[in-house]
């Protein structure tokens, strides 16, 4: 290949794209992220199934922290397998050495994580409606339940390959995790149960907000450091 | 084609790189030789891009680094002693992922010479997670000339091979050194070094404490050369 026949390097989206199409292909094959956290958020929301049955009114008021703490401890894991993948076998060399935007890399790998985000809420959603009785199938909550995502995916990615590359990498992420997305699942609960006991907009909108607000800081900040992270 | 001048490298408080120099024409094969913990690894990472160097300067392909890391990425591939590639992938999805990374032109056909280059044409759609370890690296050098690199940096590439695979690794190194590409390998293996390689230095300390040329070696072997190199 001579210069002039060499091809430019791939555009961001085409880049973002090839990473969430890799991403999708392997997971779709081997099925190890997605059963992994579908099974952990079904335990989750037995066990407090179970522990809240006696009382029905504490039920009813507890469910929008119940379902953040499942989507925010499965979430944990999928982030944590995510990104082992691309460690265990140099993989995350191989996309460091791809001649590519680096913040295309993290981009790629945030929208895979969301998507299989995504994919467990969309599993969870109904099996708790089922088990606890309440409708949760309501625009507004979904909106809240996309945006909390975007939020935590955004900056559970960037942390993520932080933690795989530390020796104690299964703890080390919800430790480093939790404190920094505190903001955003609060002000998720705070939407959800605002939605979910049919408050006015008006009342919601301020943690709604917050949220859209934590979600561009949470997109923005690891765009610009992500190349920091991941260069020795 | 490669050039480092004054080259330094600190993880902290260690010191890795005192200062390399060091200078590889277009077509050479060097072997980096040396013993563990000498700072090969280190080494190829900043010419890879992977790493940033501490002090002093690095050319690869005619461009800067790290300021034009992305025109050198275009330019390089990399075999290390982890595949880089995808276990749940075939082996034709790992190339087509990496296509996609490069932006190249008609990846099928390139992904099609390059299988039959590495000798895997007729494993194509077999996953990765299926090859034994010498097919996986054979692929691996696979992954990295697929984009045509004038330059190619190999680490370690004979780490956990069997004999067999060493000798099938041998001749697609052969062949890839053929088509005339600047290669620099790191190795503790001195008789595969040898019959490889048309230059040999010694890294020892973080400095390379001799150079010699298959012509300079005519009198003496590369053992007694290496020996004398590292005792000096």
């Amino acid at each position: 290949m001579t210069e002039s026949t060499r091809p430019p390097a791939p555009s961001f989206s085409k880049a973002v794209l090839a990473i969430v199409r890799k991403d999708l292909s392997a997971e779709l094959r081997s099925r190890e992220l997605l059963s992994a956290m579908l099974v952990f958020a079904l335990l989750v929301i037995l066990i407090f199934n179970f522990a809240l049955e006696l009382d029905v009114k504490v039920r009813e008021t507890v469910t929008a922290g119940v379902l953040w703490t499942t989507f925010a401890f499965a979430g944990t894991l999928g982030l944590n397998r995510s990104m082992s993948v691309e460690k265990d076998r140099g993989c995350l060399d191989g996309l460091l050495l791809a001649p590519v935007d680096r913040s295309a890399i993290y981009f790629g790998k945030a929208l895979s994580n969301l998507i299989f985000m995504l994919i467990v809420e969309a599993f969870t959603l109904p099996v708790y409606s089922l088990l606890y009785n309440v409708n949760l199938f309501q625009p507004g909550l979904l909106l809240v339940v996309l945006l909390g995502s975007i939020g935590y995916i955004a900056v559970g990615t960037l942390l993520a390959t932080m933690a795989v590359q530390t020796r104690t990498r299964d703890v080390m992420l919800p430790i480093l995790l939790f404190p920094i997305v505190l903001p955003v699942l609060l002000a998720s609960v705070k939407a959800s149960a605002g939605f979910l006991n049919g408050l006015d907009f008006a009342e919601i909108s301020g943690a709604l907000n917050l949220l859209i607000a934590y979600d561009l800081i949470f997109i923005a900040v690891p765009l610009m450091l992500f190349e920091y992270v991941v260069e020795e | 084609m490669i050039e480092t001048k004054k080259l330094v490298k600190r993880f902290g408080l260690k010191t890795v790189l005192r200062g390399v120099d060091f200078k590889v024409q277009p077509g050479e094969f060097v072997a980096l030789l040396g013993p563990n913990g000498a700072g090969k690894t280190t080494f190829l990472r900043i010419l890879a891009s992977l790493a940033r160097p501490t002090l002093g300067e690095v050319t690869v392909a005619q461009y800067k680094l790290p300021e034009e890391a992305p025109k050198v990425r275009a330019k390089l591939g990399v075999v290390s002693h982890l595949p880089l590639l995808y276990p749940d992938l075939t082996a034709e999805e790992n190339l087509l992922f990496y296509a996609r990374l490069y932006g190249l032109n008609e990846p099928q056909a390139r992904i099609t010479a390059t299988l039959n280059m590495v000798g895997l044409e007729n494993r194509r759609r077999d996953l990765v997670g299926a090859f034994s370890r010498g097919m996986q690296q054979r692929l691996a050098i696979g992954r990295a000339i697929l984009h045509d690199p004038e330059v190619i940096l190999f680490d370690e590439p004979y780490t956990g091979l069997d004999q067999d695979a060493s000798e099938m690794l041998d001749q697609t190194l052969r062949s890839v050194a053929a088509t005339g590409k600047t290669v620099v390998m790191t190795s503790h293996d001195l008789a595969r070094a040898e019959s490889l390689a048309t230059r040999f230095d010694v890294l020892s300390r973080g400095v390379i404490v001799a150079s010699a040329t298959r012509a300079d070696l005519a009198q003496t072997d590369l053992l007694k050369f290496y020996k004398q190199a590292l005792a000096n």
